[in-house]
């Protein structure tokens, strides 16, 4: 006989978890009980949201399941935003909440709160615990359901009495079996085929390519499909790093803060290919503009991302490494779009990406300096915002699972939590959290995690006193009433160092490069406060709701 | 756009009911009518839903039903032959001495039972398809339908053929 807590604790070990993030309270005191002297390492979060987001970014950057565990209540409350925001963006993460005992629960409790009907639209699945008999299975099924298929968060409630009642320690079945959930990982071979026979024929194909790629670990098998095709490739702010950015065939990112040689191409083409993408308003502007030329060929390995948004000819459910894989292993022909890739270099070269070069200290060329500095072999969160869209931008990534962001939610205060997760993922390489003053200030408070854990967290604040991008849609939307959008002063080097962790105020350009080499050498976390130029704006834009090609700060296409 | 019967075949699970439900409002999705209960799969149930929108919408709700881990197998019985059911009760005002004759015969001609008699009132019991219900409530206002109670549709595909079966 054992106690569920002890149960959870070795179920969690079975699934290969080394590390969680978490905070105790009341109903979770035996699992914390548990934990005291289990190998399994646990990260004391200052706040319970941090503790999904760490675990989201540990699973972003590791392509493993995240694990993140709060109290009942207020803890698991905490946790609704980190959930959402792996669930709209499909992170395998499995959240763990404390509950008050079954013979309670209903009863409006002290620190009860009914999580799994609050998580239900943002979970892929979740379970609410009734007995310890129980737990080993669900955490086998909760980590099966979180990891295969589209992946996303799973959450299991275990009331106190259900972690401190003992069970026999029954076998756990060596394979889950669910019998409504089968995901399609093969891809229908005649579809293929046809998708082949359409790429055959186009004269100015595209590849428009998401996070399913890089989910899915396809990265290998999806350049080899666009070089042997010879069709260039244009990614989502969730795909960027399935192919590197320097590689010939890239147009970057596309959609509203995309390059405008990749908004032009969608615009052109007469074959779209859509890999592991969900046609997101972001990215499509105008859905009936979008593409509207081209024949669709709609790889996804969810069913129901296909035709949501857009009308699509040949649709591929499946897993997009199986997919591709299958499509290499019949592909005979070479491409050949001699006219159209010099159409698309023309757009290139006349339309590049800009970074300002006055004097002053820009944004975009502090990102290009991390570029230069870092090479690829970093792994980069942001937060959400300009930091976000001028880091998407300027940033070359070259490998997949290197470039962390909130894409789908938007969460603001993502980036610093992720970046921890990350770094557990990845301590060979180093981990930047790109902010903006807006976003880093709102779970600064994980600056006392990484301090506590020497968590060598680099973060580089994009300090320029306002909320940037809201403050952009006022400029140029709003008539400029900068209404509630304007930031005080905050001296981050003060906060950072009172909490022992050093930092460097930057405000001249020349200084950029030292001061991420200092951060870079210093074997703990490290602060950057960039002062950045104030209303520097991110371009090109294309308005909500607007045609892609039709970019503010853009040309006539 | 016009009415859909989805039938859903679910794991008997506490919370599955809410799950399905608050897919459709989450998404926007009106629900006409609903219907569950246990089916002839130990540990199963089914829902019937009646849902109305565009071909476009309806396989939107399907296909998000089928990715809820509970739901087994969804199937839309609208273009099959089928038996759609509801059963409706309705109170109506008939004292004694008044149009009483003139209301059995309405459910004579519907079949319906008169399931409870009283001074004043008569409790009718009516089993069919959507429009004889409302057909029959229809004919009853004009002598004071006091109440009308009604349950969701259930649907069945005629001959041999059935939408059981895994997902």
């Amino acid at each position: 006989m054992k106690t569920g807590a002890k149960i959870l604790v070795e179920s969690l070990q079975r699934e290969g978890t080394d590390i969680i993030f978490g905070y105790p309270g009341g109903v979770v005191l035996p699992i914390y009980d548990e934990l005291y002297d289990s190998s399994l390492r646990h990260i004391l979060v200052r706040h319970e949201q941090a503790a999904a987001h760490a675990a989201d970014g540990y699973a972003r950057a590791s392509g493993r399941v995240g694990v993140c565990l709060a109290t009942s209540g207020p803890g698991a409350c905490n946790l609704v935003t980190g959930i959402a925001t792996a669930y709209m963006d499909s992170v395998p993460i499995v959240a763990l909440t404390g509950q008050v005992p079954t013979n309670l629960l209903g009863n409006d409790a002290f620190q009860e709160s009914d999580i799994t009907g609050i998580t239900m639209p943002i979970t892929k699945h979740n379970y609410l615990l009734k007995s310890a008999g129980d737990v080993s299975r669900v955490v086998k099924e909760a980590f099966y359901i979180a990891g295969t298929g589209r992946p996303g968060p799973v959450l299991i409630d275990i009331p106190k009495d259900v972690s401190t009642s003992s069970a026999k320690d029954v076998p756990v079945p060596e394979k889950v079996h669910l019998r409504g959930y089968n995901p399609t990982y093969t891809g229908h071979k005649r579809q293929i085929e046809k998708a082949l026979q359409l790429i055959a024929e186009a004269e100015r194909p595209v590849i428009y390519a998401g996070g399913g790629v890089i989910l899915s670990n396809a990265s290998p098998e999806f350049i080899r499909v666009a070089t042997e095709l010879g069709i260039p490739v244009t990614t989502t702010l969730m795909g960027i790093g399935c192919i590197p950015c320097d590689h010939p065939l890239n147009l970057g990112m596309l959609g509203m803060h995309g390059t405008e040689y990749a908004n032009f191409a969608i615009t052109e083409c007469d074959l779209l290919i859509a890999i592991g993408v969900r046609f997101d308003d972001r990215v499509t502007g105008k859905t009936e503009t979008f593409a509207k030329n081209a024949k669709i060929i709609h790889i996804d390995i969810d069913p129901a991302e296909i035709g949501k948004n857009k009308r699509v000819d040949v649709p591929i459910v499946g897993d997009v490494k199986s997919v591709l894989a299958d499509m290499l292993a019949i592909l005979k022909m070479k491409g050949v779009h001699d006219a159209w890739i010099k159409r698309i270099r023309h757009w290139k070269q006349h339309h590049p990406l800009k970074c300002p070069d006055d004097g002053c200290l820009h944004p975009q060329y502090i990102i290009r300096q991390m570029s230069e500095l870092l090479q690829g072999n970093a792994v980069i969160v942001s937060e959400v915002g300009q930091n976000q869209m001028w880091t998407a931008q300027h940033f070359c990534f070259k490998q997949p699972r290197t470039w962390i962001t909130s894409g789908g939610l938007g969460t603001m205060g993502y980036g610093l939590p992720a970046a921890m997760g990350a770094h557990f993922a990845r301590p060979d390489v180093p981990v930047f959290d790109v902010a903006g003053d807006g976003s880093i200030q709102m779970n600064i408070q994980e600056f006392g995690t990484i301090a506590h854990e020497n968590i060598p967290v680099k973060i580089a604040i994009l300090n320029n006193r306002f909320l940037g991008m809201v403050r952009q849609w006022q400029e140029l939307f709003y008539d400029r009433r900068y209404s509630y959008t304007e930031l005080p002063p905050v001296e981050f080097v003060k906060i950072a160092n009172a909490y022992g962790i050093e930092g460097m105020k930057v405000e001249d350009p020349a200084d950029v490069m030292p001061a991420l080499k200092a951060a870079v050498d210093c074997d703990g976390p490290f602060v950057l406060d960039f002062r950045v130029e104030r209303e520097e704006n991110v371009f090109p834009m294309v308005p909500a709701g607007a045609a892609i090609n039709e970019m503010i700060g853009g040309h006539p296409q | 756009m016009k009415a859909h019967t989805l039938s859903v075949l679910v794991e008997n699970k506490a919370g599955v009911l809410s799950r399905v439900t608050g897919l459709f409002s989450r998404r926007g999705f009106n629900i006409e009518s609903l219907a569950v209960g246990p089916c002839e799969e130990p540990g199963m149930s089914r829902i019937t839903i009646v849902v109305i929108g565009d071909d476009a919408q309806v396989e939107q709700v399907m296909k998000q039903l089928n990715k809820l881990i509970d739901v087994i197998k969804v199937s839309d019985l609208s273009d099959n032959e089928r038996v759609e059911r509801e059963l409706a009760l309705i109170k109506v005002t008939a004292e004694v001495g008044t149009s009483r004759a003139e209301i059995m015969q309405i459910a004579g001609i519907f079949r319906a039972q008169i399931v409870d008699v009283s001074p004043k009132s008569l409790i009718l019991q009516v089993i069919g398809d959507t429009e004889k219900i409302e057909a029959m409530e229809k004919l009853l206002r004009q002598y004071g339908v006091k109440e009308f109670v009604r349950t969701g549709t259930v649907g069945i595909l005629r001959g041999s053929k059935t939408v059981a079966g895994g997902k």
